[in-house]
């Protein structure tokens, strides 16, 4: 990959968005996408609570991959110290949220457990390593995944709640046809990487 | 070398990251000392940060709670006066749109972060927690065992026939928690020393197997009570009772109070089980028959294996069998919420009013 190539973190901002959408390209937190899309509102919190985490364990991988982990020499211990430092964070997030926001706290906070163990997340902080991203380009693709997520499960769950009356087939009823509708999403948006591309 | 810096490394960035949460805790999940008023005439003062159902069960003040606070049973409501924060999506399941415009809030959890005055309604004052001792087990089926407790302090406990007490288990084997579980009292309340509580085993389930394979004779529990409004309510109209598996015990308890207090309504009870030997109680039921004229005992079997007599098929078709005539009865059904189901559609379908149906379902 683009060893001496500097890529904008504009673009990969929006490519994270639509070409490199996290769920509809790479498919991974489909657990979270998929069960908790019947319902726009529902969808829509998640995937709010899902940006904003992203965004900040992100931050927080990269400071401590840059500043104890490549010191120490523990690049193979990365897959762990990663899964602590976003389960430690959510934790304290929780707790920040409940004192000084609680109106967030309201709508988002039955979520935030649910994130912890969230693929995507992990994920994020892994290709960015493999991706050797500096900071800025690790915040903005953190950004830009978790508003990607957010887009892809807003818009499952508008066309599920859409659907809820219609008749369909016995075997294609539940993940059947989320399967589906999924993979015609992510067809649509491979339309988008005429305009920009990171992978 | 190597793999002693791994673990170091691994175990500093934990103990760092651990260290981080107790800190946020100690700084943000302060809330200080608040004030919780009840009733308008009691205050006590907490210190914020946890559950009103805790902070007030620290105060000795029990609301019932079957899930312990998981926000899945749905028993904790109480009513806030002063100092409501908004519904939160864990509660939305429970309260009904009238309730929430009361003010009804599930106490497990509303985290007490400043002054509150809440209503708890007075017969809850009633519930104390009491530690006894079990001083008899018995096997009355493969799965099904009945416990006597003695009561240690408080000694004495009163109740009405038909409610439960929630039992404490301890950590044994793999399991670390402690659960508190409900369990209908299956004594009647004239024996205000003891309390027979008849449970089922649950595969994997924490607290029956607690209690069946780990309680002995002796031991002692933690329990609280008593809870429910599954009671007999007054009148003169026939009384059904209708239950299955260890559904029998508040029924137990309610005919054994009637008889005893000279009661002179008619009362008959079914009894649902799979097998012959699914049915326990049975000369308890058939003394009570002989001895009394009112009351009379139909054990329904659904799929006899020997040379049974008695009703065969569902209990709800004994039922249907027996309600072919128009007078004015009560109902009062125990079991699993299928047994309870049906049975309530069956009375229904046969004219009887809604509200003269009672049920405890588990």
């Amino acid at each position: 990959m683009g060893e001496s190539i500097y890529i904008n973190p504009l673009v990969i901002f929006f490519a994270s968005i639509l070409t490199s959408n996290m769920v509809l390209a790479n498919f991974l937190g489909m657990c979270s996408y998929i069960s908790v899309s019947n319902e726009y509102k529902t969808a829509s919190g998640l995937g709010k609570a899902v940006t904003f985490v992203m965004a900040v364990t992100t931050v927080m991988n990269f400071a401590v991959y840059k500043f104890i982990i490549i010191p120490l020499g523990l690049e193979y211990l990365r897959y762990i110290v990663f899964i602590l430092v976003i389960a430690a964070s959510v934790q304290v997030i929780e707790m920040v949220m409940d004192r000084y926001f609680e109106g967030l706290y309201i709508k988002l906070g039955i979520f935030l457990p649910l994130i912890t163990v969230n693929c995507a997340i992990l994920g994020i902080s892994l290709f960015m390593v493999i991706r050797e991203y500096d900071f800025i380009q690790a915040l903005f693709f953190g950004l830009g995944s978790g508003l990607g997520f957010w887009l892809a499960i807003s818009a499952l769950a508008a066309i599920k709640e859409k659907m809820a009356k219609s008749k369909l087939p016995k075997g294609l009823e539940g993940p059947g046809i989320t399967f589906i509708i999924t993979g015609i999403i992510a067809m649509a948006f491979i339309g988008f990487s005429g305009i920009f591309q990171i992978q | 070398m190597d793999i002693l810096i791994t673990v170091l490394s691994i175990s500093g960035i934990s103990a760092g990251l651990a260290l981080i949460i107790v800190i946020a805790e100690k700084y943000l999940n302060n809330y200080g000392r608040c004030t919780i008023k009840i009733n308008d005439d009691r205050e006590i003062v907490v210190e914020g940060g946890d559950s009103l159902l805790s902070s007030l069960s620290e105060e000795k003040i029990f609301i019932p709670s079957a899930c312990g606070g998981k926000a899945t049973c749905g028993y904790c409501k109480v009513k806030i006066l002063e100092g409501e924060k908004p519904v939160l999506p864990t509660e939305e399941p429970y309260l009904t749109g009238e309730e929430k415009k009361d003010g009804i809030r599930l106490s497990c959890q509303i985290k007490v972060k400043n002054d509150l005055s809440v209503y708890i309604p007075e017969e809850l004052f009633n519930i104390k927690q009491y530690t006894a001792v079990v001083s008899e087990i018995e096997d009355l089926t493969h799965d099904i065992k009945s416990f006597v407790f003695k009561l240690n302090d408080p000694e004495n406990i009163i109740f009405k026939a038909g409610q439960y007490v929630q039992i404490d288990s301890k950590p044994y084997g793999k399991v670390r928690e402690s659960v508190s579980r409900a369990y209908s009292i299956s004594s009647a309340p004239f024996e205000r020393q003891t309390i027979e509580l008849i449970v089922k085993l649950v595969p994997d389930g924490l607290c029956t197997t607690f209690m069946h394979e780990h309680l002995r004779e002796g031991d002692k529990v933690t329990l609280s009570g008593p809870y429910g409004d599954f009671y007999i309510r007054d009148g003169d109209e026939e009384i059904i009772f209708i239950a299955g598996g260890s559904g029998l015990a508040p029924v137990k308890s309610m005919v054994a109070d009637e008889l005893e207090k000279g009661s002179r309504r008619k009362m008959v009870f079914f009894f649902g089980a799979v097998t012959e030997k699914d049915i326990f109680h049975m000369d308890f039921f058939k003394k009570l028959q002989a001895e009394s004229p009112n009351f009379t005992f139909i054990p329904a079997v659904s799929r006899p294996q020997g040379s049974w007599h008695g009703e065969k098929g569902l209990v709800t078709e004994a039922v249907e069998r027996y309600l072919n005539d128009d007078i004015e009865r009560q109902a009062y059904l125990c079991g699993s919420p299928g047994m309870i189901n049906a049975g309530i559609e069956l009375l229904k379908r046969k004219g009887m009013r809604e509200e003269n149906i009672f049920y405890d379902k588990f």
